[in-house]
């Protein structure tokens, strides 16, 4: 026990002194949460929209004005020719365009029925598509206008029954992204940092060359490696206590659930990462191995999270791989916790899996650790 | 036996680092490994330290097998690698402290095997180890090797890299700590380092050429020795390589040690020969071979 005290208190003060880590560790993380969670948002604003007015009725400039009214659109221009609107897109002047037909009123009052064109720059799939979801909300709604006007008002009386449908969004009632957003960019820095650490602590003793003279000395291997790594266990605490303190203090997020809950999760969690950590120096040389392992591991765990996107949207194959993601499990736990306030017996499959994933990691780790070669 | 090896052999993929090594160190012996970069010395010490395995062959250090009883013998060696290997963003006291504490063991308990060289370093205790010079870096690295008091003490080129004045006292300390009844086993690359170790190991492409005391081996070397100096000594070099009856030519410092085929030649015949060559001031000494003239006759 002596020991691993020592070397504990010897890492801290490794770290601590190491000026350049420390803001690594510490400030970093805090300036990308504030930073991310306010950058990183699914809505939408500020489309550049025009329009080409065949018809120049009052129905088509009923209907521009809905737009203009939308707080996402910014009606910029309208373009007298179809040939001038492409030209703007394509210099990216424009995202939507609506093309109004000739005797747009007209066909609506004979056939009760018209077209709409509607061109939208696509390069960004994702934008297109919120886009076009916008674009849709606003035409239904100057159908339904126009329905009720052409309507005589004898027919009122007699008109079909329509279902309409109001979501109620449980749990994040005013779909503020920032809510999931927060907790979920929590979880990021958290892996990243301890993940990126861990795994090039050990390295760097092999690359200074104190790792020679640490393997012929008694201190056992567990030794060495609790030691070594409960370090930085308890910075991932400390990073998961600052980072809930700003996203309770800048973003308000609700935190439903018990915390201490979410504390016992981390902890687990964090073991999980520390293995893969260490799993990760033995089988590398240098800082810099170590560090491109990581990332690469980094950067599909947290794709695959369902930070970012679904995992329902994900192809079968993926949803199965994401089985492996501790990340996952984390970003779910997170969520039910702080905003639906989920109790213990609700996170008990991530927990169970997660801690089966910190057995194996480390078993793994300590197995492949070798002081002789 | 302090330490003792048996055919050791042990390749890194297809190149043989050492072959069949066989040696004895006594206890309480100061040993030297002496060969050129490359030799396969740290791999001998590697294996000795139970760092590495041996292909083949056996060894033991302070009588455990270093295969099977490795967890023995790295409670009873001290080492000290060859590129010094401390942790530099700790202070002198903090780094001997933590050696101390893994050995489970105290600074204070074993304070008096470490005394004379700790005292040299203590005014620095509180600076980092990393902004120690050369000279004191080795020192404290001593130091961490000695603490826990090892029976046998594992040096890998403690001076390469080290001023003169340095080396010198280095090479005394080791002299001290041999009288507390520490084995030693050190290599390095100076030959004029060997003259200091009781008996030495010549090695050179993983192989052992000779094992003996220094003078043994000088005194083996079967040629007479002439120490020649001249006005031009590039020149002179030249025109002895292209002399006919001459067997070795090696500058030495501000000579030549020049041995000849024959057994007994005329000295007057050599300085004519150079004086022919364009040659003034020459002159010729009867000199006293050394290890590494010995051992330029044995890796030949």
């Amino acid at each position: 026990m002596k020991t691993i005290g020592y070397i504990i208190q010897k890492e801290f003060k490794q770290i601590f002194r190491n000026k350049g880590m420390l803001p690594i560790i510490f400030i970093l993380p805090i300036l990308q949460l504030v930073i991310l969670s306010n950058a990183a948002t699914y809505e939408v604003k500020n489309i550049k929209f025009a329009y080409i007015d065949y018809d120049h009725t009052s129905k088509s400039r009923a209907l521009i004005e809905k737009f203009n009214a939308s707080t996402y659109f910014d009606v910029l221009t309208d373009f007298p020719s179809q040939l001038k609107s492409s030209t703007a897109m394509l210099a990216g002047e424009v995202d939507v365009v609506l093309e109004i037909p000739n005797h747009f009123e007209q066909n609506l009052l004979k056939e009760k029925t018209s077209d709409l064109s509607i061109t939208i720059n696509a390069i960004d799939g994702a934008a297109a598509g919120v886009e076009s979801g916008y674009v849709n909300q606003i035409v239904q709604s100057f159908n339904k206008d126009v329905k009720m006007f052409f309507m005589d008002t004898s027919k009122k009386a007699m008109q079909p029954l329509t279902i309409e449908s109001i979501p109620s969004f449980w749990y994040n009632t005013t779909l503020n992204y920032k809510t999931f957003m927060v907790p979920g960019i929590l979880v990021l820095l958290v892996s990243m940092i301890t993940l990126f650490l861990s795994g090039m602590n050990i390295v760097r003793e092999k690359e200074i060359g104190t790792l020679e003279q640490i393997n012929v000395t008694p201190i056992r291997k567990s030794q060495f490696i609790i030691g070594k790594l409960f370090p930085f266990w308890i910075i991932g605490m400390g990073l998961l206590t600052v980072g809930l303190i700003l996203a309770k203090i800048i973003f308000n997020v609700p935190m439903e659930g018990s915390l201490g809950l979410l504390y016992l999760f981390t902890s687990i969690y964090l073991l999980v990462i520390l293995g893969m950590g260490l799993l990760i120096s033995n089988f590398t040389d240098t800082q810099q191995q170590a560090m491109f392992i990581a990332w690469f591991f980094v950067v599909i765990f947290i794709l695959m999270s369902g930070l970012f996107t679904p995992i329902e949207s994900m192809p079968k194959w993926a949803q199965i791989i994401t089985e492996f993601n501790p990340i996952k499990y984390f970003v779910e736990v997170v969520r039910m916790v702080l905003l639906k306030g989920s109790d213990f017996n609700d996170i008990l499959p991530q927990l169970w899996k997660t801690l089966l994933y910190a057995i194996v990691m480390n078993g793994l780790a300590v197995w492949s650790y070798k002081k002789v070669n | 036996m302090s330490i003792s090896l048996s055919n050791i052999c042990k390749s890194y993929k297809k190149v043989k680092a050492v072959q069949n090594i066989s040696f004895d160190v006594n206890p309480g012996e100061l040993f030297g490994l002496i060969g050129p970069d490359g030799a396969g010395k740290t791999t001998i010490f590697r294996i000795l330290t139970t760092l590495l395995i041996p292909d083949e062959g056996t060894a033991t250090v302070a009588g455990f097998d270093v295969v099977k009883d490795y967890k023995a013998i790295r409670k009873s060696v001290g080492y000290m690698p060859g590129r010094f290997s401390l942790y530099q963003d700790l202070t002198v006291e903090e780094n001997l402290t933590f050696f101390a504490t893994i050995f489970r063991t105290t600074i204070e308990e074993n304070y008096d095997l470490i005394e004379d060289i700790y005292v040299q370093i203590e005014p620095f205790k509180d600076r980092r180890a990393g902004k120690l010079s050369g000279g004191m870096k080795q020192k404290l690295a001593l130091c961490c090797a000695l603490i826990h008091k090892p029976k046998v003490l594992f040096l890998d080129e403690p001076t390469t890299g080290v001023d003169p004045v340095s080396r010198k006292e280095f090479w005394e300390m080791l002299k001290r700590l041999q009288k507390k009844e520490i084995t030693i086993l050190v290599s390095t690359p100076y030959m004029d380092e060997a003259a200091l170790c009781d008996r030495i190991a010549l090695i050179q492409d993983g192989e052992i050429l000779d094992i003996d005391t220094p003078e043994a081996i000088v005194s083996k070397f079967p040629k007479t020795i002439y120490n020649l100096g001249a006005n031009n000594m590039y020149k002179l070099i030249q025109s002895l390589q292209s002399y006919e009856h001459k067997y070795s030519v090696f500058p030495f410092g501000e000579f030549v040690h020049y041995t000849d085929k024959r057994d007994s030649f005329e000295v007057a015949n050599l300085i004519s020969y150079l004086e022919k060559a364009g040659l003034t001031d020459i002159s010729v000494e009867v000199g006293q071979p050394n290890i590494e003239d010995a051992f330029m006759e044995l890796a030949k």
